[in-house]
């Protein structure tokens, strides 16, 4: 490490000499983010406008969202941080502020107010769970099913216990490979009322509930870990239905023209947004502040929902929502955040889960294990 | 076994000709996962999936998006960038560490000649996943998790197993005579080494960087590890495009890679021959 | 292909080591070389300098593997061992709890709990407290929140003292002030400062030297021991982490709680005689020291969060206390260190051992796959003329050369339900639409997809072998009378076994360690133990774990290495080149 300190002083030393100090900002940004769709709406919603105003800017991405945590942990061990900006969700955000990974932001301070002056703070509200975490988007694990099941003899999936009734839906179901939603689900479609969940959860007994009801469905359970693998499992028709994230639901039936249809019951929002690693030096910070005032400010969050389906975080944004770019049809009605979608939905609690999370992942994997 | 002999008896004919189909039915094994690539990445379609048209061999069913995806994406040109960059540099130094080393090896007293080679084979033999591990640990430490540099040595070291082991395979029929010869007419070592001994075990020395070049350009957990966004890798684009969006573009990388392979191995085979031809055996 | 043959045993010319053994064996006196030593000695020196040449040679090399693959091997061993977040988090609480008897069935006595105090105070400042609480929870379930919540409230503590200090005399709501008191007049006590910057140093893991404009006096430390410790720690942070002037930045309210146990605890007594900066508010504090309140701190955490009062959690703090643990082993074989012992883990948790035994298996199976659809292939591969046998071993490199991942999707595309097997199958009748196979998503995935990518790992070594046993044998076999199968299993097969063997082991070796192939098409079922221990690195962050579970697996494939290494030799494989 102490190498790398000094490494890292005289490149520094080298590069404030060079700069001679014009502009304290640099000139490189790394954006951490998930890869796909959602990768590619914030590059054109907001990572191009930047740069075509700021063209001696160049952004790099990088798709290791999945492993921040992870990846954050190791270079704060070697003193290295190479990413500027990155993109997690909430529970991961949650740790990272937690760690001393990422770095707490004053929200009014470094983002732009809403258009008619709202501060920051009170237009993103209660979604900024964390003092690091900067919210981008309101994104939903729900299920898509295929629309063409002869087996189902008409019947359509009205509500999430559908995943569980294999008399009137058979076929295969796709699910996540860890027990957070699936335990929730279960629960739920064995009679637990959506505000006891988590206090039921915690009891063995309630456990064993859970995991009792996916018991029935175990054997006709692919488990999914890749969030492209359940699109393409309902694309080739090896599943009928799968829990996954409504915005690549919404790409498969809408850009891809597939025969699937959204199951908006029972939903699990979660929250979607940027941190900033704590230890950047100053020039890199300035940029990355830059950056951020304008990539979520009410004009450029809106604009993102023109390429996914996923709500923004801004209150002010909402009614500017306007229609998909390519396509042409009203966003409004594919975003989780539509009362019309949004009638019954669960919230996903991380304190909760930040306690259970190794507890309940052996119990889990141990369970699917028992073949 | 190069063919029947004319006094076979029915039972030999019908084993002689089932053994052929056994083995070409294992053969179609082989290359199964191959021929069904190609076809699909000429898919119309963002899945991988054999599309009604396409079975029916109707023209719609077809088409070239995906290559021209991967070669009008930035994305994937830079991840094409990055393995060029990584895997000849990795190449350079496997090759003339494990070279070096190999002769070393191949002289008649080496102390702890064993240990050495079982060290210096151990990279192909750990589990990647615990190279990666480790590396991802001790690479944070110094400061080289996430750089180039980092990337490279990482590679280097999984390349050098394969170094290691074709150009001691070549050395083995090296005559040593030869640099004795050179000696005694007045070639100092290094003169001898690259006029008499480099020119004959050339061929190992090609296919070992061959091996090692493969390693690299083909390696994906390790690089998830230790590299960073500036050193994605095609392996890596290929894997994030697994993972995270479905696209056939995956298969076009294949199917050139797959090319490429030919062409190497090829190659390869080309060098095999010569070598033999010099070494004074019949190139069979 | 080369023949399998020991490089050293390869024809070669006479050497020094010859010669000394021959001078040696030779009685008749010492025999000279040309310029006049024995030539005995003569010899050894020239064999000496072999020896060394050919280590220069090896030398690079070996260095290099050592720095970038051996010591990262050997750093991981490390960490499957390593605890030293608990000592270094809350240094004081480990030390007072190991006093504590966790026999008795009460909570840790009220030293513990003020130790407690000052140590969480101070993790939650560097915000390491919550690190600590994630790695508690792997052992007990609820640590994780306990200490998240607790950290946050730790002021909530301390606010009772600040007010009757700040009461006593304004002063001691002035960062200058403080600055005054602390750094006082006469000399410093630098082995305070130096041991808070030990203290610091393990907790925060910056460098912690250096002047930082500020040390203690002696003559404070002596009179005020806690106040001095906890504001020397204060001005450090300060100075070192936020990178702020000391004097110009207000103390944490734990100086102020450190600063009212010292007054309660004989501090209001010794003051009196106190002269120095800042005497005239000490002994206002001392005066009022009867309003200071009188907090039992085991009360007070306890109402911060009831987990403190749950003997559990200090059970497992005081068995995970020491610097090195044996518990991510014990937890790779589904056992548990608590504080009675080693303990079988819970039914429902048990997967290791299971999944060290399902990769041992499957990778026997693959092994066995390998060996059924190698063996053919190798034979024919020998017997072929050369020409064509390399053709066809193109066939064979061709998969070997293909990317793996694309190889693994490839897979998915054929052995899926709505796949190109299970559709060619149903449009011939053999299945019907109903009854499609399942071919993926299990173990028989894992084991088509591994025995199709490993293959060619079997195939190359026993190709070797087969080239070196003369076709003669065979017809000598049968012109004594023997049947095809008699020649075949009496004659050629023994002859094949050490092909059999490198291949297997090689085979073994390479599948016990995959991980994205079982990843992609193992299902549940089918997944090995290193799809495990990449989710304790990269989703649990249980690096402890990872470490210990890779540690067994490296353990298992290295024994299997040493049996390959005697029995055919490392520097014997083969690569088709």
């Amino acid at each position: 490490m102490k190498l790398s300190n000094m490494l890292l002083a005289s490149i520094a030393l080298a590069f404030a000499a060079g700069a001679g100090g014009a502009q304290d900002m640099t000139d490189d940004m790394t954006l951490v983010s998930w890869g796909g769709a959602y990768q590619a709406s914030q590059q054109k919603a907001y990572v191009e406008p930047y740069l075509a105003d700021n063209p001696e800017v160049s952004a790099v991405w990088d798709e290791s969202s999945p492993e921040a945590v992870a990846k954050l942990r190791a270079m704060n061990e070697a003193g290295n941080i190479t990413w500027d900006l990155v993109d997690v969700v909430a529970s991961d955000a949650i740790r990272l502020c937690d760690e001393g990974l990422a770095m707490e932001v004053d929200h009014d301070e470094i983002l732009a107010p809403a258009p008619d002056g709202t501060p920051a703070s009170e237009d993103f509200g209660d979604l900024i769970v964390s003092d690091c975490f900067i919210p981008q988007i309101v994104y939903s694990t729900t299920f898509g099913y295929r629309s063409d099941v002869e087996e189902w003899g008409g019947n359509e999936p009205q509500d999430v216990c559908a995943v569980f009734d294999l008399d009137t839906f058979p076929g295969q179901r796709a699910l996540e490979k860890r027990p957070i939603n699936n335990l929730e689900w279960a629960l739920l479609c064995d009679g637990v009322a959506k505000e006891d969940l988590y206090d039921v959860l915690e009891t063995e007994e309630g456990q064993q509930r859970a995991f009792a009801k996916l018991d029935t469905i175990k054997d006709q359970t692919i488990w999914w870990s890749a969030a492209a693998e359940p699109i393409q499992a309902l694309a080739d028709g090896e599943v009928v239905i799968a829990s996954t994230y409504n915005g690549r639901l919404f790409s498969a039936i809408a850009e891809q023209d597939q025969p699937i249809k959204m199951l908006w019951d029972a939903q699990v929002f979660d929250l979607d947004g940027w941190i900033i690693p704590e230890g950047l030096p100053e020039d890199r910070l300035a940029r990355v502040k830059d950056f951020l005032n304008f990539a979520t400010d009410t004009q450029r969050l809106a604009d993102q929902a023109a390429y996914i389906s996923y709500g923004p975080a801004r209150a002010s944004s909402a009614p500017m929502v306007g229609k998909h770019a390519d396509l042409g049809i009203e966003m409004a009605p594919h975003m989780p955040t539509n009362p019309e979608n949004a009638k019954n939905t669960i919230l996903y609690n991380y304190e909760w889960w930040a306690d259970y999370r190794d507890d309940l992942d052996a119990k889990f994997q141990s369970w699917l294990a028992q073949g | 076994m190069s063919a029947l002999p004319p006094y076979a008896t029915p039972g030999q004919r019908v084993w002689f000709y089932s053994f052929r189909v056994i083995c070409g039915l294992i053969f179609f094994f082989l290359i199964a996962p191959i021929m069904v690539i190609i076809p699909l990445s000429f898919n119309a379609q963002d899945f991988f999936t054999f599309t009604p048209e396409m079975l029916a061999l109707k023209p719609e069913g077809y088409s070239l998006k995906h290559y021209k995806d991967f070669f009008t994406n930035s994305d994937w040109q830079a991840a094409l960038w990055n393995s060029l960059r990584i895997a000849p540099m990795a190449t350079l130094l496997s090759v003339s560490f494990g070279t070096l080393a190999a002769i070393g090896l191949s002289q008649t007293h080496v102390p702890f000649r064993r240990t050495i080679m079982a060290i210096l084979i151990s990279p192909m033999i750990v589990p990647l996943i615990i190279s990666a591990a480790g590396m991802y640990f001790f690479y944070s430490r110094i400061g080289l998790q996430g750089t180039y540099l980092g990337v490279v040595l990482a590679h280097a070291a999984l390349g050098i197993p394969f170094v290691i082991i074709t150009v001691t395979a070549t050395l083995v029929g090296f005559d040593r005579s030869l640099t004795r010869a050179s000696a005694s007419l007045g070639a100092d070592p290094v003169r001898t080494f690259f006029k008499v001994q480099m020119p004959l075990i050339l061929p190992g020395v090609i296919s070992g960087g061959l091996f090692a070049f493969i390693t690299s350009f083909d390696e994906v957990v390790v690089v998830l590890f230790v590299g960073s966004a500036g050193q994605k890798t095609l392996p890596w684009q290929m894997f994030t495009g697994l993972r995270e969006q479905i696209s056939p573009t995956i298969l076009a990388v294949a199917t050139i890679l797959v090319t490429v392979s030919i062409l190497l191995l090829a190659t390869v085979e080309i060098l095999r021959r010569r070598s033999e031809r010099l070494r004074g055996m019949s190139p069979g | 292909m080369a023949d399998v043959t020991d490089a050293t045993t390869a024809r070669r010319a006479p050497t020094p080591d010859d010669a000394a053994r021959l001078a040696d064996s030779d009685q008749s006196g010492p025999m000279l070389a040309a310029d006049g030593r024995p030539l005995k000695q003569s010899l050894q020196r020239a064999l000496r300098r072999e020896k060394l040449r050919a280590l220069m040679l090896i030398a690079p090399l070996l260095l290099f593997v050592l720095v970038t693959f051996i010591a990262p091997i050997a750093d991981m061993l490390f960490r499957s061992v390593e605890n030293q977040i608990v000592g270094n988090t809350l240094p004081r609480t480990v030390e007072a709890l190991a006093d504590w008897n966790d026999d008795a069935e009460e909570l840790p006595p009220e030293p513990v709990f003020r130790a407690l105090f000052f140590d969480l105070f101070l993790a939650a400042e560097a915000k390491a407290h919550t690190r600590l609480g994630s790695r508690l929870n792997y052992e007990t379930t609820g640590i994780s929140s306990l200490f998240r919540s607790s950290g946050r409230r730790m002021d909530d503590v301390a606010e009772p003292f600040q007010d009757v200090l700040e009461q006593a005399d304004p002063q001691f709501g002035d960062g200058a002030f403080w600055y005054r008191l602390m750094t006082g007049e006469g000399d410093a006590d630098t082995s305070l400062l130096n041991d808070q910057r030990e203290r610091l140093a393990a907790l925060t893991r910056e460098g912690m030297g250096g002047d930082i404009g500020f040390a203690p006096s002696a003559e404070i430390a002596a009179l005020l021991p806690r106040a001095a410790r906890e504001y020397s720690a204060f001005a450090l942070f300060t100075a070192r982490i936020d990178n702020d002037v000391v004097a110009e930045e207000d103390p944490w309210e734990s100086v102020y709680v450190a600063l009212a146990l010292d007054l309660q605890d004989g501090g209001a007594e010794r003051v009196q005689s106190y002269a120095g900066p800042g005497a005239d508010a000490l002994q206002a504090a001392a005066a009022n020291a009867d309003q200071l309140p009188v907090v039992d701190f085991r009360e007070a955490f306890i109402e911060v969060d009831d987990g403190w009062g749950d003997r559990t959690n200090w059970e497992t703090m005081k068995t995970y206390s020491p610097p090195f643990t044996s518990g991510y082993f014990l937890n790779s074989v589904d056992l548990q260190l608590t504080a009675d012992g080693v303990e079988a883990r819970e039914e429902n948790q048990r997967i290791y051992v299971m999944l060290f035994q399902r990769t041992m298996f499957m990778s026997l199976v693959i092994t066995f796959s390998c060996i059924l659809l190698g063996y053919p292939v190798a034979w024919l591969l020998a017997n072929l003329p050369m020409r064509t046998a390399n053709l066809l071993m193109i066939l064979v490199l061709l998969p070997f050369w293909t990317s793996l991942l694309v190889r693994t999707s490839a897979w998915k595309v054929l052995l899926q339900q709505q796949g190109v097997i299970n559709d060619t199958l149903v449009w011939l009748g053999i299945v019907s639409d109903g009854g499609r196979l399942a071919l993926i998503n299990n173990q028989l995935g894992t084991i088509i997809a591994m025995t199709h990518i490993l293959l060619p790992f079997m195939i190359l070594p026993l190709y070797s072998v087969m080239k070196t046993i003369p076709p003669t044998y065979l017809r000598a076999a049968k012109s004594l009378g023997a049947t095809n199968w008699t020649a075949f299993w009496r004659v050629y097969f023994p002859n094949s076994v050490p092909g059999i063997g490198a291949g297997s082991i090689l085979v073994f070796i390479l599948s016990i360690g995959y991980y994205i192939t079982p990843e992609l098409v193992g299902g549940t079922t089918g997944v090995f133990i290193s799809n495990r221990i990449a989710y304790h690195i990269s989703s649990s962050l249980n690096w402890g774990l990872a470490a210990a579970l890779g540690t067994i697996l490296l353990a298992a494939v290295l024994a299997l290495y040493w049996v390959y290494d005697r029995m055919v030799g490392i520097d014997n494989v083969k690569l088709g080149g």
